[in-house]
């Protein structure tokens, strides 16, 4: 593929071991994509990955839970409170396991994309992709947490026989009571999801760079045989 | 490559999409959606309103300058007296709703204060000779100033039956402390603050011999005194500090009215007077009565008190310690210059300097003409000295050395307020009117009309005592409204009996010239307000809820003896002492039982761990005269003996949730 990009050392050329010559950027591109994948991973953490929004007559302004991958913000006293008619656990108890490991976690993935950076076959691609689990990951395991909060209800609590269980919704509208849910992905799970992106592009571009590489250093080593052989031969 | 970067961009933008969240509940319609702006003629069903309920332009004028539709708050905000319920009223401007009523002097339950709380502890200050006086008759309210503005930090008012002062944090609109004047039995020239809220000023009005202590009337020349108070203010405690303050003695001449002075005239304080005659009554002994004798003179005197200068003689030790207060001695006053008379007509009534400081304005009350009094000529006339003296041998300025203008208004003026293009408002009681005049001097270019003229007199509904203007006290008036405090409101109201409400009228005046308007009246069915100042709300920076779990809130501080989580309540018994540490959260006490022996001494903390606005519960004890009010944050202490014995019960007497009718717990007491 031509990339156009001018005045990036457009007289360097970089020298296949087969004698075919290769642009600088070729190289470049797919380090620098890698990497900012590293860097888009490491921003999330700083970022609420998911909200929900609670919306009831009585508050106005609304009630809100950010989620960030290692901790909540937002008004989980007020629902706690509200939710202790239900007999409902604390919400900060959910998933406190992934939150205490997820940085360190998004931190050796980092590390592993930049890894990908100085490994130049298509072993890369082992160390690249276990980021492409992670917002997979996320999802799944917040749907789990939402599933086991809703269906925590106690019945022997004060409003328990009346309200049945739930599973908040991970995206768009719910109801519990007289509230109206409303959950939406955030900031910090774009970025995740653009950190993946980013690092499959990256990967296009290493498989785009470095397989000409090693197919020349194939066939150099192939040609060199053959020429080892073409001696022993004469 | 940007091929793939848009790519990426459009990937964004899609998944962004999916998050486009309602900004407000999105299966409720607030009714707030969809309005549009009216501009032309009346909507036709507004119009048919109109006809049905016979309103007129200037009605549905008044409606839209008034109507605060639900939702939006009012710009202005009006802290009234709430005269003899001895509370204080908070009022919005211009929707005239009451937001609150605060207890000063008197219980008020539906706050917690005085029945078992932190509020006891405060109006025990108000004891007079040990004695509780649970009532007040408030007249003033002032506000604290930073230079000679409203700075809305905290507001006070005085109790003219007893000669007391309240402080009230307009932190969380509650009363902090009330101090008994030591040395007066009554009091009227107060609440006035001086520009930096220095000291705030109580002034007297039935002279009393100094000390309040007995000496027969034939002795009133020579016993009875007047008394004005300097109660130093210290903000950070928000508290009156009664070892910085002092008092000056003066003459007998029944003080009124009190306004300080600013800007150019800042360190002086003005004080009218009503009875130079020295009258003491005695109708049924065939004496002139005081209405007539207190008015036989054309002429009292309006007093001109250097507050600074007193505040440096105070400090220099040339005081008497009276009843644990520094006292200026009348003579000590003179010598050192500290108070000048000025005659002023016939039984005056306020004393009201204009925005800038220049000129201090009397209302004539018996005399039809506000008599506009000159800083500067005073104070040169002061400086020029060879004075006249008076009776007690207070120097005496002449009046046309110390008269800038008279501007003949009409009858019965009473108060001045000011608005922010020089012109003044006066209460005309006797002609039940407002007046609108021009101010001279600095003030004559603002407005088109000659100076010292009246513009317009505006009929009110009845009888007129204070008015309030916006800010009209201040350096810095805000013009729009003004309000009259009506005494009398004869027909304005349904009939509800021969007790009637006091009425509160909005006045526009937001146009110049003859173009002020009554907007709306607003019965005040509790009590005879007198005067009342308007704030811009936005000066106000009240707390939505306490700082912090466990707020002391007359300390303003955390309490030591706060719980924060409802794990930490419990009940300790110590010999025939038991002490409970309770949390109060919707809808639940913790403990819920608590059980003690007769006899047994209780001490009962109660936190309320709520951090929602409005969360706020009640606790009420049956059969022991206990009610709280425990706003989110709160924590309240009680102490009683367990005289009674018996089963009672304790529940919550704010409707707090669903389930706040389950919100009780037992107090058994076992014989």
């Amino acid at each position: 593929m031509k990339i156009p990009i001018p005045h990036l050392d457009s007289d360097v050329k970089v020298l296949l071991p087969d004698g075919s010559e290769h642009k600088l950027i070729d190289y470049l591109l797919p380090s620098a994509l890698l990497m900012l994948a590293a860097l888009l991973l490491m921003i999330s953490m700083f970022l609420p990955y998911w909200r929900l929004r609670l919306y009831a007559p009585q508050y106005p302004k609304g009630l809100a839970v950010n989620v960030y991958v290692n901790h909540l913000e937002g008004d989980m006293r007020e629902i706690d409170g509200l939710n202790h008619y239900l007999g409902m656990p604390p919400l900060d108890e959910g998933g406190r396991l992934e939150r205490s490991i997820s940085i360190i976690a998004i931190v050796v993935l980092g590390l592993l994309l930049i890894a990908a950076v100085f490994i130049h076959n298509r072993w890369a691609a082992l160390f690249a992709l276990p980021a492409v689990a992670f917002p997979v990951i996320f999802v799944a395991d917040l749907w789990l947490i939402l599933y086991q909060y809703g269906h925590s209800i106690d019945p022997q609590s004060a409003l328990g026989g009346a309200i049945e269980a739930f599973t908040p919704p991970l995206m768009g509208l719910g109801k519990i009571g007289q509230f109206a849910t409303f959950s939406s992905f955030q900031p910090g799970f774009y970025l995740a999801i653009a950190a993946v992106m980013v690092m499959l592009i990256g990967l296009w571009f290493h498989r785009a760079a470095y397989k000409p590489l090693v197919d020349a250093r194939k066939r150099a080593r192939n040609s060199a045989r053959t020429a080892v052989a073409q001696e022993v031969v004469q | 490559m940007r091929r793939f970067l848009s790519l990426i961009v459009v990937s964004l933008v899609l998944l962004a999409a999916c998050d486009s969240e309602p900004s407000s509940m999105p299966t409720v319609d607030t009714g707030a959606t969809g309005a549009t702006a009216v501009t032309g003629a009346l909507p036709s069903d507004a119009a048919a309103i109109a006809t049905e309920r016979g309103l007129s332009p200037d009605d549905i004028y008044a409606a839209l300058k008034t109507y605060t539709p639900s939702g939006k708050t009012d710009p202005y905000i009006m802290i009234s007296s709430g005269g003899q319920s001895g509370q204080v009223l908070v009022i919005g401007v211009p929707s005239m709703r009451i937001l609150k009523v605060i207890g000063v002097f008197t219980p008020e339950p539906w706050q917690g204060y005085g029945f078992g709380g932190s509020g006891d502890k405060v109006l025990a200050g108000g004891k007079v000779n040990d004695k509780d006086v649970l009532w007040g008759d408030t007249h003033h309210p002032s506000i604290s100033e930073t230079d000679g503005s409203y700075d809305g930090q905290f507001a006070f008012i005085n109790d003219k039956a007893n000669a007391r002062l309240a402080v009230i944090d307009l932190r969380d609109f509650s009363t902090k402390q009330i101090i008994k004047n030591p040395n007066a039995i009554n009091d009227h020239g107060g609440a006035f603050v001086t520009p930096n809220t220095e000291y705030v000023i109580e002034g007297p009005q039935y002279a009393s011999p100094i000390g309040w202590r007995y000496a027969p009337l034939d002795q009133y020349k020579d016993k009875y005194r007047g008394l004005i108070s300097f109660w130093a203010f210290d903000r950070t405690r928000g508290r009156v500090d009664v070892a910085k303050s002092f008092q000056i003695e003066l003459p007998p001449y029944w003080q009124d009215l009190c306004d300080a002075g600013k800007k150019v005239s800042d360190g002086w304080v003005f004080c009218n007077s009503f009875n130079t005659e020295l009258a003491t009554g005695g109708v049924e002994a065939g004496n002139p009565p005081y209405e007539a004798g207190t008015t036989k003179n054309d002429t009292d005197y309006l007093h001109i008190i250097n507050w600074k200068k007193a505040d440096a003689v105070f400090k220099a030790g040339k005081v008497e310690q009276i009843n644990g207060i520094a006292v200026i001695r009348m003579q000590t006053a003179i010598d050192e210059g500290l108070l000048y008379f000025t005659p002023e007509p016939k039984s005056p009534h306020g004393a009201d300097v204009t925005p800038g400081g220049e000129f201090v304005v009397v209302g004539g009350k018996l005399d039809p003409h506000v008599t506009i009094y000159s800083v500067s000529k005073m104070l040169a006339a002061i400086e020029a000295g060879g004075l006249q003296k008076d009776t007690y041998g207070v120097p005496v300025i002449p009046l046309d050395k110390a008269m800038e203008a008279q501007v003949e208004l009409g009858l019965g003026p009473l108060h001045t307020v000011y608005d922010d293009r020089g012109y003044a408002y006066t209460s005309l009681f006797l002609d039940s009117a407002v007046a609108r005049w021009t101010l001279g001097g600095p003030y004559a270019d603002k407005h088109p009309e000659k100076a010292w003229t009246l513009v317009q007199k505006l009929p009110v509904q009845y009888n007129i005592g204070h008015i309030a203007a916006v800010e009209g006290d201040t350096a810095t008036p805000g013009g729009q409204f003004v309000v009259a405090l009506n005494k009398w409101s004869i027909d304005r109201f349904a009939n509800v009996g021969p007790l009637l409400p006091q009425n509160f009228q909005l006045v526009d005046i937001a146009k110049g010239g003859e173009q002020m308007k009554v907007l709306y009246d607003m019965p005040i069915g509790m009590a005879e307000p007198h005067y009342a100042q308007i704030i811009k709300a936005d000066r106000l920076k009240p707390y939505e809820v306490y700082p912090e779990v466990g707020w002391d809130a007359e300390q303003m501080k955390v309490d030591p003896n706060a719980i924060t989580k409802a794990d930490q309540a419990k009940v300790v018994r110590e010999g025939n002492q038991v002490e409970v540490w309770m949390t109060v959260v919707r809808s639940h006490f913790v403990p819920e039982q608590v059980k003690v022996k007769q006899g047994d001494h209780v001490i009962w903390h109660l936190t309320n761990i709520e951090r929602t606005r409005d969360a706020t519960h009640g606790f009420a004890l049956s059969g022991y005269n206990i009610n709280l009010s425990l706003e989110p944050g709160k924590t309240e202490t009680i102490e009683f003996d367990a005289v009674l014995p018996g089963t009672f019960t304790y529940y919550c007497t704010e409707f707090c949730s669903a389930l706040h009718l389950e919100m009780l717990g037992y107090f058994l007491v076992e014989p």
